[in-house]
């Protein structure tokens, strides 16, 4: 057997770079939904690829008749700070909400509806959850084309694969 | 700090970007460019004339800004500048780097 010889080279120690975000998004408040699609979107900005997974509630941002109807929770949500019983009345997580989307939009940050085609114009994978999908009697056809498929969880799993992939759950 | 980039004496911050508009030239942008492992060609050069239009209004600068400029859309955008397009679009354009989060 011929037996080469190997040239010793500097081994270069640089911090591994963030190659690839896979984001679960499992709920539809609207600042979870936005914190999720923040980080994707932010992600494609630095380079990263990001793929985001819905599931469970976070179905109602990408479902057609939802997607313009997300709220804060104004109940059970200290953050609020404004007493359980106000937050309660109705109306009042539509007013909370309003106040949120007009700060928002000063900020530049685009409405949910808008945000999805950005984040798909951008190379975002966007995916939806098979499981959740049957239990709440879901079809393709009742989310917003910018969805790729519907994939089982082993599916998103096989996607992560490579290193330096970070998955989050929201 | 002052470095030379295609053959003129530049003042660049610590991330490489010009801190002196009036130190960009084609030329300079080409080479800066060239550092971000993309060549310059005809449809590049709207967008940074954009970039450089916006930030001369001291407009706070986004993708979703660029996307509706009429310039260029996101999804061009992206094929342009590869790889994080906001910020290599603008040290090319001799601009800061945007502190946008969208």
């Amino acid at each position: 057997m011929e037996t080469q010889e190997l040239k010793q080279e500097a081994i270069k120690v640089e911090p591994a770079k963030v190659k690839k975000m896979m984001l679960i998004l499992s709920k539809a408040t609207i600042d979870n939904v936005y914190a999720c699609f923040i980080l994707a979107n932010g992600a494609r900005m630095e380079g990263i690829e990001a793929e985001i997974f819905f599931t469970f509630f976070g179905l109602e941002a990408v479902q057609k008749e939802k997607i313009e109807h997300l709220h804060v929770a104004t109940v059970g949500n200290p953050a609020m700070h404004i007493p359980t019983l106000l937050g309660g009345l109705p109306g009042m997580e539509a007013f909370a909400t309003n106040m949120m989307k007009k700060e928002m939009e000063k900020l530049d940050i685009p409405p949910v509806g808008e945000f999805i085609e950005i984040l798909e114009a951008s190379g975002v994978k966007l995916w939806a959850c098979k499981l959740a999908m049957d239990m709440f009697h879901l079809e393709r056809k009742d989310l917003v084309d910018e969805i790729s498929e519907v994939i089982t969880v082993g599916d998103f799993y096989h996607r992560a694969e490579g290193d330096n992939t970070h998955l989050m759950f929201i | 700090m002052e470095t030379t980039i295609a053959g003129k004496t530049v003042k660049i911050n610590d991330q490489g970007y010009l801190t002196d508009l009036n130190d960009w030239s084609r030329e300079v942008a080409t080479a800066l460019a060239e550092e971000e492992g993309i060549t310059l060609k005809d449809e590049h050069w709207p967008v940074l004339e954009y970039l450089q239009n916006e930030h001369k209004q001291e407009t706070a600068l986004s993708i979703r800004k660029v996307g509706k400029s009429g310039v260029v859309d996101i999804k061009g955008f992206y094929a342009l500048f590869p790889g994080g397009p906001l910020k290599k679009a603008s040290r090319i354009a001799g601009i800061p780097k945007p502190a946008s989060c969208i």
